[in-house]
């Protein structure tokens, strides 16, 4: 009995010390002061267009990659080509790969100077580093595995018999598609796509090489409290930070609620 | 519809599943597929379904050629031995997929689901998601759903396979029964020799993708065509089924003198393992107070004979107390 | 992870080899644009000055000491999660309490927090003004947090599973040939939960090496704070983008 609860009060301090403490000290400190220094930093219109951007890119990254990871899977599970263990590969790099790197693979890419397209694209008038296009396409970069690593085991566990029923049954290919293997898979790709949310939401690494942080143009929610910091605007700071935490708040609700069924415990 | 298939010979890779198979289903009938694992007599039902494309050979339905035609085309109705149902739809919505894609009103969808609900003794269950329904539950809402779309044809892929015994075998009656009501020319494959001789019209016996025989069950056991079709469907054929051999201690008409070689009591019924003077394996099942009447020991001689089961039989059970 | 077998697959229709070939083209064509391209850009970079100088950058005392530091910080990092994120698990699946699934939700919450808002929350606690007097901000140990931070799901999450799946009657036919609970863990149940831990392991390492975000704000780019990630964000930031891929490359390596 004793043991029980030594682990257990080990395990639950554990959690305390690293997880739920700080965080709750992020709430209380930003709101120490009451609510109108927070009010202030948001209003900012900074701030304001900081979250567009990163919802921006957030908006572009996530239905991509869905359709993305549906494809994906579909043709992963479902058909034989040749180089599927690559395609496999590619999709799990970019959970190998530290943001910053990402963000230096698409500088040497896009570099208005040297980059192997960015001079092309410069000469063009396009300007994707240092602007909205090269923070997106870190966005898109970060978080391309999770649709397609959620449908997989999915598709795979469903196999194809209910298509087949509905063959027989006379549904064409498409029917078959929009009311069979679609409905079928729409938890996993839920799943997904609020795992995808939230790593758009959240991504700096990369974005911080890319973007070149210019105040009111190419700055994101996560590089904003960055620079913050490092301007002592700390109260400022924390408010963006808390709107973060709620929101991942709510992703995890959501994360809890729609977690496939093997996942859960 | 009648099918016929000719000449059909289907590999995979360089597994032989099919070898030259040639078989005619008449319209109307209900035949039995019957084979070991391995034999290939689900490849040839899907090659009909049109799930499978068949190497060389063809299949025609109601004269028509159809090998290339796909499955949605054919208008088969295919209920799979594990069940494949629509887990994110309910059982009507199941039921009524072959109707609603068609677009048919939804009074008629209505209408004609219930119909089908009660043919298959499902109606309370119309709301439900196939998770919440049993293995028997769930293979007649299958049912249901392949005869929504009219079907002119029945396959069934070992649908009583996933079952347990009894489930397996009240399924198997109301096959039949169904079959009578509904008339559609039906096709199902099997393992089990009790099971195809039952309930078929016309029983195809394939073993590693040929075709051995092709015959009412009668004409199986009175004259298989080979060694295998001997062995494989003598043994549930010879004098009947198990519950319709009839034992008793001094001989009588048609009854066949057998030693007893085992006896297994299995809950409230008793199997009795049998061997003839030829050497031919046969087995009895009996009720426990049946067992218990007669008296029974290993290595003694009694008289084996086929009975229909009827009430007379039963009361004759009472003449056979030793 | 999942026990069932999956249901078998079979082609319903021909014609689908064109359907495929455009499938995998359209897949193809987005990951080359989004993936491929630039990491073959990176790899080329790295080695664009030649092979020597990859290993001057890289032997540099600068690198060594990132490099020193990322990989021993994970190390620790791992062991740390490693051993909490068993006992974690084990609490979860075998034990019960009220809370516990709002616990178990909890443990997801590096996966849904920005990670520069993770580094903040550090911070606050455990930095500068910190209300429990703990101030280790700039240090090597703030690193070490900020990693078990972010790394905390991952041993936790592949361990359960396999600890759920485990024959609980194995640890009681142990227990009941004479084991105590010492040796029942230690002989039955451990080896069986070990390629759980390994692979949840595995991932929280490569996480760790490549980890920035909850980074800058706790350590920043002090010589002995500095991690790799910080520092290829230096050095591209001073325009030294070969040495930058260099040590990129390390970091991929790994």
């Amino acid at each position: 009995m004793p043991r029980r609860l030594a682990l257990r009060g080990v395990a639950l301090l554990y959690l305390l010390v690293i997880l739920l403490a700080p965080l709750g000290m992020v709430f209380y400190r930003t709101f120490q002061h009451g609510l109108h220094p927070v009010w202030q930093t948001l209003s900012n219109h900074f701030t304001v267009h900081a979250f567009e951007i990163t919802l921006i890119a957030t908006a572009i990254a996530v239905p991509l990659n869905a359709v993305f990871g549906v494809l994906c899977a579909l043709a992963i599970v479902r058909r034989r080509f040749r180089g599927k263990g690559l395609l496999n590969a590619f999709i799990d790099l970019p959970l190998a790969v530290s943001p910053v790197v990402v963000g230096l693979a698409l500088y040497l890419l896009y570099s208005p100077r040297t980059g192997w397209f960015g001079s092309w694209l410069f000469a063009h008038g396009i300007q994707v580093l240092f602007a909205l296009p090269a923070i997106v396409l870190a966005t898109i970069f970060v978080s391309v595995p999770f649709v397609a690593r959620e449908v997989i085991p999915t598709l795979r566990e469903l196999g194809n018999e209910q298509e087949q029923a509905a063959a027989t049954l006379g549904a064409t290919r498409r029917q078959r598609f929009w009311l069979i293997t679609l409905p079928s898979i729409r938890w996993a790709v839920i799943y997904g796509v609020i795992l995808t949310t939230a790593r758009c939401l959240g991504e700096y690494g990369a974005v911080a090489v890319v973007s070149g942080r210019i105040e009111g143009r190419t700055e994101t929610a996560t590089t904003l409290i960055d620079d913050m910091i490092q301007n002592f605007q700390t109260g400022g700071a924390y408010a963006v930070a808390v709107v973060l935490a709620a929101i991942a708040v709510v992703v995890l609700i959501l994360m809890t609620l729609t977690r496939p069924k093997e996942e859960a415990f | 519809m009648s099918i016929e298939v000719r000449n059909v010979t289907k590999r995979f890779g360089s597994f032989l599943a099919l070898d030259d198979i040639s078989l005619e289903i008449p319209d109307g009938s209900l035949t039995a597929v019957l084979g070991p694992s391995g034999s290939g007599k689900s490849t040839l039902l899907r090659i009909v379904a049109g799930l499978e494309r068949p190497d060389s050979g063809e299949v025609r339905l109601e004269g028509q050629d159809a090998t290339r035609l796909a499955p949605q085309r054919r208008n088969v109705g295919f209920v799979f031995q594990h069940y494949a149902a629509f887990k994110h739809m309910t059982v009507r919505d199941n039921v009524a997929f072959a109707l609603s894609i068609r677009k048919r009103p939804k009074h008629e969808i209505r209408a004609r689901v219930d119909e089908l609900l009660e043919l298959v003794q499902l109606q309370g269950f119309a709301d439900r998601y196939p998770s919440r329904l049993s293995g028997g539950q769930r293979q007649r809402m299958a049912l249901a759903r392949a005869l929504a779309a009219e079907p002119r044809v029945l396959l069934l892929d070992e649908p009583f396979g996933a079952l347990d015994a009894r489930v397996r075998a009240e399924l198997r009656d109301w096959l039949r029964r169904l079959h009578e009501e509904v008339h559609v020319t039906t096709v199902f494959v099997t393992h089990d020799q009790e099971e195809a001789m039952e309930v078929a019209d016309q029983v195809a016996v394939l073993d590693q993708g040929r075709l051995e025989q092709v015959g009412a069950p009668a004409d199986l056991y009175d004259a298989p065509a080979s060694e295998f079709v001997l062995r494989f469907v003598g043994d549930a054929v010879r004098l009947g089924c198990p519950h319709e051999v009839v034992l008793r201690r001094w001989p009588g008409e048609g009854a066949v003198e057998v030693e007893i070689e085992r006896i297994a009591v299995l809950g409230a019924d008793a199997r009795v393992d049998l061997v003839d003077g030829t050497g031919e394996r046969l087995t009895a099942r009996l009720r426990r107070d049946e067992l218990e009447d007669l008296d029974l020991g290993r290595g003694e001689i009694v008289w084996a004979s086929a009975e229909p089961y009827s009430l007379a039989a039963d009361a004759e059970a009472g003449q056979t107390l030793g | 992870m999942t026990a069932s077998a999956a249901t078998p697959s079979r082609r319903i229709s021909a014609g689908g080899r064109a359907s495929t070939a455009l499938s995998v083209g359209v897949i193809s064509t987005f990951l080359t644009v989004i993936v491929v391209l630039p990491i073959a850009a990176l790899v080329w970079e790295s080695k664009r000055d030649g092979a020597r100088a990859f290993w001057q950058t890289i032997s540099s005392p600068e690198a060594v000491g990132a490099l020193e530091l990322t990989f021993g910080a994970a190390f620790i990092v791992v062991l740390v999660n490693g051993v909490l994120g068993t006992i974690t698990a084990w609490v979860l699946v075998r034990d019960d309490f009220s809370g516990k699934s709002l616990v178990n939700a909890v443990i997801d919450l590096p996966f849904a927090l920005p990670t520069i808002v993770a580094g903040l929350t550090l911070l606050a606690l455990y930095g500068p003004g910190s209300p429990v007097g703990i101030d280790v901000a700039f240090t090597r140990t703030a690193i070490v947090l900020a990693l078990c931070f972010v790394t905390l799901p991952f041993v936790i999450r592949t361990v359960q599973p396999v600890l759920i799946e485990l024959d609980v009657e194995m640890e009681e036919a142990a227990r009941s040939l004479g084991a105590g609970q010492l040796t029942v863990f230690r002989r039955i149940v451990l080896p069986n939960i070990l390629p759980g831990i390994l692979s949840g392991a595995v991932l929280a390492f490569a996480r760790a090496l490549g980890e920035i975000g909850s980074i800058v704000l706790v350590a920043g780019s002090l010589p002995h704070t500095e991690v790799a990630s910080v520092l290829i964000f230096n050095l591209i930031q001073d325009g030294q983008s070969a040495e930058a891929s260099a040590v990129a490359m390390v970091l991929l390596g790994a």
